[in-house]
């Protein structure tokens, strides 16, 4: 449904986005995640055609967003960060704008105004003009801009920005049930979210994508460690040469805790906590604690994002 | 034409569901009256002094032409007045876009770059009419106490109007250049009141060189207008002004892409 083939974009010497590509199937949800200035924003605005890429080719629904922007933009639901709201309008007469401008036509209109208000669940104030909405309706009324001519890509700029716990719930699940009709975009900086929300992250930093994969495979293969945390009583320092003996161990270090307690990484393939046992046993420690650690998405996101600083340092 | 209308659409229904169409309409009706009652009652005591005159030397009264004497002063009174008032009609339309972040619907949708800009043009254009309209009230009231000649009032209004399309023309490109409305507004100004005043150092420097400058006053073309002649050559003119406003405007929006900003 998507294609983007090597897009770059520069401001004059600064690329926002470097060379990326990826593809989105149809019906699928895909999070943008990324750091802020990642390029987010910019790799999103080339594909609704708001921006021309400097380089590089992308296609939605088969079209290309440069030489058939027309066709593109029938296509699309844009949320801009900022929802794009005429303050003075009232919510419906904004919407049936938005409406007519994305080319629905004029008998289908109301029904469409009317089905994209109920879906984000703003009917009740319809008639009220748009600069008098809190935060969280504004948003909603830009998620019904997005939506109103049902169109069959969706792209979403943070879309649960300014929203309150209960109201990003909400929008969280309305993105989900929106999914299989439409395929979606969405850009975030909020981890739980793609967690929660999407089937496939692009993980993008520094406008270079650093890595596409499934929530649960990016956090298996990026995983590289294996972290214990091993809690006994026992001289420190004994703790740390006979536990580094084992085979597979790379790293031991000591953190707080009541007791001698240690963080135990190890290589992903190796399974340690066998051996971790039976050297304390050997040994005859008094043992509290052993316990294997999942690496969450956020440690693999830490892990893409900082690591070229990492090795600048 | 349908995106046409819409954008059209929304920007006239904008403009009358903010104070702003009454504040500028209104004014500038009030400006218009004040100068014609201040121009028309000059006009009265000149006939008086006229009459009594011809009564003192017994000779006819001089006919005094109100087309020449009233209407021709109001209508360039009228002229300056939309200076002042269409730059602050026009600022906002694409300031406020790129402000607000509206844009980003409007280049995202499919609609194109000169049906966005037509529209717009043609709401303030709109607006502009109305703002006209008010003040021929005042010409009616001409019509009930004396008896001008209705073809010059007609070229003058049509002058009126195609002068005003210039300001509105380049009063969209200024919008376009920034999101800030007063600069906009002021770019406007000074871009239009040179084109205004270039005319005037025509008597100043050598006459090849006046006529030229003279040819590319805006306020200069409006002279016959006013008058009452209909010439071609200055339609011509303010076409292409009006051409040329757009034209840049549609360059620079084209061009925002490119930039991104």
């Amino acid at each position: 449904m998507i294609d983007v083939q090597q897009v770059s974009r520069y401001f004059g010497d600064v690329a926002a986005v470097n060379d990326i590509s990826f593809k989105v199937e149809k019906g699928e949800i895909v999070g943008f995640l990324g750091p802020n200035a990642a390029g987010k924003t910019t790799a999103m605005r080339i594909l609704t055609t708001y921006l021309p890429a400097t380089s590089g080719t992308a296609t939605v629904a088969g079209y290309d967003v440069h030489e058939q922007s027309m066709q593109v933009r029938k296509r699309i639901g844009y949320l801009p960060e900022n929802p794009p709201l005429y303050q003075d309008m009232r919510v419906r007469d904004y919407l049936e704008f938005v409406a007519k401008i994305k080319g629905v036509a004029p008998a289908d209109r109301k029904k469409a105004v009317d089905e994209a208000m109920d879906k984000v669940a703003i009917s009740n104030v319809s008639d009220r003009v748009i600069k008098y909405l809190s935060k969280g309706y504004k948003q909603r009324v830009g998620l019904a801009q997005a939506l109103v001519h049902n169109p069959e890509v969706l792209i979403l700029d943070e879309p649960t920005v300014g929203l309150d716990p209960n109201q990003i719930i909400e929008v969280r699940q309305l993105i989900k049930s929106l999914a299989g009709n439409h395929t979606i975009i969405l850009s975030t900086h909020i981890l739980p979210e793609v967690s929660m929300t999407c089937e496939r992250v692009v993980i993008i930093n520094k406008g270079v994508i650093v890595a596409t994969d499934t929530t649960e495979g990016l956090t298996k293969k990026h995983a590289g460690a294996t972290r214990l945390t091993v809690s006994v009583e026992a001289p420190l320092q004994a703790v740390v040469d006979k536990i580094s003996a084992i085979r597979g161990v790379n790293k031991v270090e000591k953190t707080s805790g009541n007791h001698t307690t240690v963080f135990v990484e190890s290589d992903k393939e190796v399974e340690i906590r066998p051996e971790v046992a039976r050297v304390v046993i050997a040994n005859d420690w008094p043992l509290y604690e052993i316990k294997a650690e999942d690496v969450s998405l956020e440690d693999v996101f830490l892990h893409l994002t900082t690591q070229e600083e990492g090795q600048a340092v | 034409m349908r995106n046409f209308l819409a954008i059209y659409q929304r920007e006239v229904k904008s403009y009358f569901s903010s104070p702003i169409a009454y504040v500028v309409i209104g004014l500038f009706i009030l400006l218009a009256g004040i100068f014609f009652y201040l121009i028309v009652s000059n006009f009265v005591q000149m006939c008086l002094r006229v009459d009594m005159m011809a009564q003192q030397y017994r000779m006819a009264p001089q006919k005094m032409n109100v087309n020449l004497m009233a209407i021709r002063p109001i209508m360039h009174n009228l002229s300056l007045f939309a200076l002042f008032f269409l730059p602050l009609v026009t600022m906002r339309l694409y300031s406020d876009e790129k402000r607000t972040g509206t844009i980003e619907l409007l280049m995202t949708s499919p609609v194109t770059n000169l049906q966005a800009i037509l529209g717009k043009f043609s709401a303030a254009g709109t607006l502009f009419l109305v703002m006209l309209g008010g003040t021929f009230l005042y010409i009616i009231f001409l019509f009930l106490y004396g008896n001008p000649e209705v073809g010059p009032i007609f070229t003058g209004y049509l002058g009126l109007f195609l002068l005003g399309l210039c300001y509105i023309a380049f009063g969209v490109f200024f919008s376009t250049l920034t999101d800030n409305q007063i600069i906009a507004a002021v770019s406007t100004f000074v871009f239009i009141l040179f084109f205004w005043a270039i005319g005037w150092v025509s008597g100043f420097v050598s006459p090849g060189l006046g006529e030229t400058l003279s040819s590319f006053s805006l306020i200069d073309h409006f002279d016959d207008f006013a008058k009452g002649v209909l010439d071609t050559k200055h339609i011509v003119y303010y076409i292409s002004f009006i051409f040329m406003g757009l034209f840049l405007s549609f360059v620079s929006i084209e061009s925002t892409r490119w930039r991104g900003r």
